[in-house]
C-alpha cells in the first residue's frame, strides 16, 4: 500500500491520505501499549496546516453538545469521562467518525456507567426512534 | 531560585494527562497554581482527590534536543505534582 510517510500531519482530518495511513508503520507506533504513548497523545508529532474552514452545526450536533452539558450538570459524569471514552475508542474511530458522532457515543457510554439508563433501555429507545422513519418528515407523519 | 523538577518517565496505560513528550524532561516550576481534582480520577467517576498543580517551564532545547529550531525559547505546561520529582544540583 502506498503511503506518504513524510506528512502524517493530515491525520487530523478524514481524508484518503489519513485512511491510507491507518495501515502504515508510521501510524502503528501510535497504537496503545503499556510501553509507548497512547495514540491521542500526539504533542510533538509533525502537523499539517491548521484547517480554518467553518461550518454551521446541524440540529443533532447541537443536541449532542447540550446533552454533554446536561449530563455533567446532573452529575452523571465530567468532561474527563467524555475524554476518556473518546480516547479509548481509538484512532480508527477518530479517523472514521465525525466529531459529534464520537461525542454521542462517549456521552452514552458515560451515561450508562453513571446509571442514567441501562443498555436495555437504550436499545428499546433506539428501536422506537428508528421506527419513526428515516427522515424528520417521516417522523412528523406519525406511526406508519 | 525556581525549583528544578523532572517529569517522571512513566508510561502507564489509562487516562493520563501528562504529555508523553515531556516525560523524563527537566524544567523549573514557574508558579504553583493550587490544588485541583485529579482528572486521572475524574475520568473514571471515582472520588477525585485535589492534587497540587504546577506550571513548569521547559526550554525547547531540553524538549527537542538538537532538533529545536529556537533552543532558548521556552514552553510552559501545567503538570500535577505527583508526576514531578525534584532535581537536586549535582
Amino acid at each position: 500500500m502506498s503511503t506518504n510517510k513524510t506528512n502524517p500531519g493530515n491525520r487530523l482530518h478524514d481524508s484518503p491520505l489519513t485512511r491510507r495511513l491507518q495501515d502504515s508503520p508510521l501510524t502503528r507506533r501510535w497504537q496503545d501499549s503499556p510501553l509507548t504513548r497512547r495514540w491521542h497523545d500526539m504533542g510533538g508529532d509533525p502537523a499539517g496546516p491548521v484547517p480554518k474552514d467553518q461550518h454551521d452545526f446541524a440540529i443533532w450536533e447541537k443536541r449532542v453538545d447540550a446533552l454533554m452539558i446536561i449530563g455533567a450538570a446532573k452529575g452523571y459524569f465530567t468532561v474527563d469521562g467524555l475524554r476518556r471514552v473518546l480516547e479509548d475508542m481509538g484512532e480508527e474511530a477518530f479517523e472514521t467518525m465525525a466529531y459529534y458522532e464520537r461525542w454521542v457515543a462517549s456521552i452514552s457510554q458515560n451515561l450508562i456507567e453513571g446509571g442514567a439508563y441501562t443498555t436495555a433501555e437504550l436499545a428499546e429507545k433506539m428501536a422506537e426512534v428508528a421506527n419513526r422513519g428515516d427522515t424528520y418528515g417521516d417522523a412528523a407523519k406519525g406511526p406508519a | 531560585m525556581m525549583q528544578k523538577v523532572r517529569v517522571k518517565p512513566l508510561m502507564p496505560p489509562g487516562h493520563v494527562r501528562t504529555p508523553a513528550y515531556l516525560r523524563g524532561k527537566t524544567g523549573v516550576i514557574e508558579r504553583s497554581l493550587g490544588a485541583f481534582p485529579n482528572p486521572e480520577d475524574l475520568a473514571y467517576g471515582v472520588a477525585a482527590t485535589a492534587k497540587p498543580l504546577h506550571r513548569v517551564r521547559f526550554t525547547m532545547a531540553e524538549i527537542w534536543g538538537a532538533d529545536a529550531e529556537t533552543p532558548d525559547d521556552t514552553l510552559d505546561a501545567e503538570i500535577y505534582e505527583h508526576w514531578l520529582e525534584p532535581v537536586h544540583a549535582p
